[in-house]
């Protein structure tokens, strides 16, 4: 009796996993002429395609299923996207592009089974994926072998791109968006005194509380307190008088947006009435306040990858394809995934050939004018280019200005 | 007669806590008591300026104004968290003074209250005092509610006091995953609710959620000390936690009596959560998890069952986190947690909560 239900959850288990790989492709290859019935004539192709050149294998790696599939569906929805267009613009070096997409459920060891699929049996030139860091990290290791060109459009985790030559991301890191606030406080809100209050259980808070600290001090910004909380602590009043005691002139609050709210009510509460500042951690704060409270985030800055207020022609004719295509909001997930899968088809475009290497060292070269603004690549392979500041007034996001460094 | 009872409970090895209910009459030293757990009140200003202070006379001079501004400050500011943990404490008191029951289900009554703060006022549209006249009948109908369903049968049948404990975490988990179910997990926001000014007193900035938390709990302290010492049911109240075999004999309905504390215990942990979003305007369904926790350790600091101890340790336990998190936030929850072993080891009766060495 216990064997059959195993074997029974088992089969279904299966049968899930294998709706998941079959299913997703599907949409994906429909631009493409040839391939239409996805994975099953994939391998038959392939045996004669370099010269031929009937397709263009490009290989997609995201969570579809499981705890974290939110975030990979809207890759992957957004990568679809931007094949079906670039397809329908005559493709890529006068190819067709074939895209695969293999869900590996936010484990690293499913992601490395699917990276070995989308290598040795599907022959693809370049990958778009993983989503997450731990993923993205695992596949980065064994793409750094093989030599394939990697696109990350979100593992954040500062290591993923160290992996080697071959690996790009196209989000900010979290250290980054310190940089640049602190370069933001600096020039733009001539700060000469800067407060840090952080989650010290948090390495996204602390990476960017740390490198806040130590570009505010290049530039010659004092760090007059910096005060750091337990995760999951509601009361902030003591942290935040010693802030007020130091009188600051910008308050750094590296911080997801449940706690912003928290912070910001006492630091107000509290008196203290300096401009405070954060990163993408407060993307959807107002939704977490309530109406009659949106007053105490008046005179803050954050930066983000994106502004949906923006008035880019590119981005809002993207937001409202997305949102008719697949019914439901685009997020930071998918804009940054389509701006991986254009600047791969770019590089791909300028390197010519389908040769690793030579994509490789077109993507160093990349400047390409995405939905986030135009990005480079610095000497780790993480991108360069202005965020968005953005405000809060009257109880809505106002997009401030593009900001570089 | 009297002693019969008493010996029976050292025989059990329980704590006779009765006593705890008897401030009225004879009350442990107040006075005594609070100068030792205020050393560092008592400490100069200038002592610990003189530790910190640079050579330089004016600096040093200036360093002592700042210094007891920021004192002062983060004293206050840790009377007014505590206030919130004293409230919530009052309520593990006093059932455990009446049925010996430590209800780990009283923290998340904090959290039905701050939901019934919500919903009365977002969903229903009504205006703030109803708000919280709402959510106090609300969780003092709930408490009875709980003390019928979950422990009356326990408490009647003799039950062992571990099984008490089990069905308390039990009504805990229920409370938090109803909740869940019927607002979901998410963290929810709280509208403004008590809009005052902060006091501005020279270079001292009070906030005005501070002021109102000290002021309702102390004014909800007393009330409660006047309701157990001077009334008809404060002495039912009394009779019960001494001997309820007895007050049952003399007359008195336990039954209704012990449902009356649960009554007043749930209804002050409605004002601490009217309080808590007043100041902390988030509220999720575990909310009650740590906040709980931290009740529970101050009501055990103070002496468990004892109405002023209770109040006393979560002032205390705020003023500790307070000060820690003005040193070296990592620590906080340790500090709160170490105070509760020292306390332990120390004075296993809290402060307030006399040891007895009764004579047989």
């Amino acid at each position: 009796m216990k064997k059959r239900i195993l074997a029974s959850f088992l089969a279904a288990v299966m049968a899930a996993a294998m709706a998941g790989c079959g299913g997703s492709p599907a949409p994906a290859s429909s631009g493409a002429p040839a391939a239409s019935d996805g994975n099953s004539a994939a391998p038959a192709q392939e045996n004669n395609a370099a010269p031929s050149g009937d397709t263009i294998k490009i290989g997609g790696l995201a969570p579809l299923t499981g705890d974290v599939s939110q975030y990979g569906i809207a890759v992957n929805n957004a990568i679809t996207m931007a094949i079906e267009k670039a397809n329908a613009n005559g493709g890529v070096l006068g190819q067709q592009i074939e895209y695969i997409v293999e869900d590996e459920k936010g484990d690293p060891n499913e992601a490395v089974n699917a990276y070995n699929k989308l290598v040795n049996n599907d022959n693809v030139v370049a990958i778009v994926g993983d989503v997450t860091t731990k993923p993205t990290q695992a596949v980065a290791q064994k793409s750094v072998d093989d030599n394939v060109p990697l696109i990350t459009a979100s593992a954040t985790g500062e290591e993923v791109t160290l992996a080697g030559e071959n690996v790009y991301r196209v989000c900010f890191i979290d250290p980054y968006q310190g940089k640049l606030m602190a370069n933001y406080a600096s020039k733009k809100l001539s700060a000469k005194s800067a407060a840090i209050l952080y989650d010290n259980g948090d390495p996204y808070s602390t990476g960017i509380a740390d490198a806040f600290e130590a570009s505010a001090k290049e530039l010659g910004i004092e760090i007059a307190a910096k005060e750091g909380y337990q995760t999951g602590s509601t009361d902030f009043n003591s942290q935040l008088t010693k802030v007020k005691a130091a009188n600051p002139d910008v308050l750094l609050l590296p911080v997801y947006y449940n706690d912003v709210v928290l912070i910001a009510d006492q630091a107000r509460a509290n008196g203290i009435e300096c401009a405070l500042l954060g990163a993408d951690g407060w993307d959807g704060v107002l939704g977490k306040i309530d109406p009659s409270k949106t007053d105490v985030l008046k005179n803050s800055y954050f930066c983000s990858q994106y502004s949906a207020e923006s008035d880019d022609p590119d981005l809002q004719a993207f937001l409202s394809e997305y949102r008719e295509k697949f019914g439901n909001d685009a997020n930071m997930f998918s804009v940054l995934g389509y701006d991986a899968t254009n600047i791969l088809i770019d590089s791909i475009q300028r390197a010519g050939s389908t040769d690793s290497q030579a994509i490789i060292d077109a993507m160093k070269a990349t400047n390409y004018k995405g939905l986030t603004g135009t990005t480079t690549f610095d000497e780790n392979r993480n991108p360069v280019r202005s965020a968005v500041i953005l405000t809060i007034e009257g109880g809505a996001y106002k997009f401030v200005e593009n900001f570089e460094i | 007669m009297k002693s019969n009872p008493l010996e029976f409970r050292r025989k059990e090895g329980l704590k006779p806590s009765f006593r705890i209910f008897s401030y009225s009459g004879k009350r442990p030293k107040k006075g005594k008591s609070g100068k030792n757990n205020f050393p560092f009140l008592a400490r100069s200003p200038q002592g610990f300026a003189a530790g910190l202070g640079t050579s330089n006379h004016f600096f040093r001079l200036e360093g002592v104004c700042g210094f007891m501004n920021l004192f002062l400050t983060q004293t206050i500011n840790g009377l007014g968290l505590g206030s919130i943990y004293a409230l919530v404490a009052l309520g593990y008191s006093m059932v455990y003074g009446i049925v010996k029951l430590i209800n780990f289900a009283h923290g998340d009554i904090i959290m039905v209250g701050s939901y019934m703060v919500m919903f009365i006022m977002t969903v229903m549209g009504m205006p703030l005092i109803l708000a919280v006249i709402g959510s106090i009948l609300f969780c003092a109908l709930a408490g009875v509610l709980i003390q019928r369903v979950a422990y009356h049968r326990l408490l009647t049948h003799d039950a062992p006091r571990i099984s008490l404990l089990i069905t308390a975490l039990g009504v805990s988990i229920f409370l938090q995953n109803l909740f869940q179910l019927l607002f979901g997990s998410e963290v929810r926001s709280m509208p403004t609710l008590f809009d005052l000014p902060a006091i501005q007193l020279g270079e001292l900035h009070i906030t005005s959620a501070n002021i109102l938390n000290i002021v309702v709990s102390v004014v909800m302290m007393i009330g409660l000390q006047t309701l157990v010492a001077r009334t008809r049911i404060g002495k039912a109240m009394r009779a019960t936690s001494e001997d309820a075999g007895a007050a049952k004999l003399m007359g008195i309905n336990t039954n209704h009596t012990v449902a009356f504390t649960f009554a007043v215990g749930s209804g002050l942990a409605a004002v601490g959560a009217a309080l808590y979003c007043n100041t902390y305007p988030q509220i999720k369904p575990t909310m009650g998890n740590l906040l709980g926790l931290k009740a529970f350790v101050a009501a055990v600091l103070g002496g468990i069952g004892s109405i002023p101890g209770a109040m006393l340790g979560g002032y205390i336990l705020g003023v500790a986190e307070s000060w820690t998190k003005n040193f070296y936030s990592n620590l906080t929850d340790a500090i709160v947690f170490g105070i509760l072993i020292v306390m332990l080891l120390v004075k296993p009766s809290g402060l307030l909560g006399k040891n007895v060495k009764e004579k047989v």
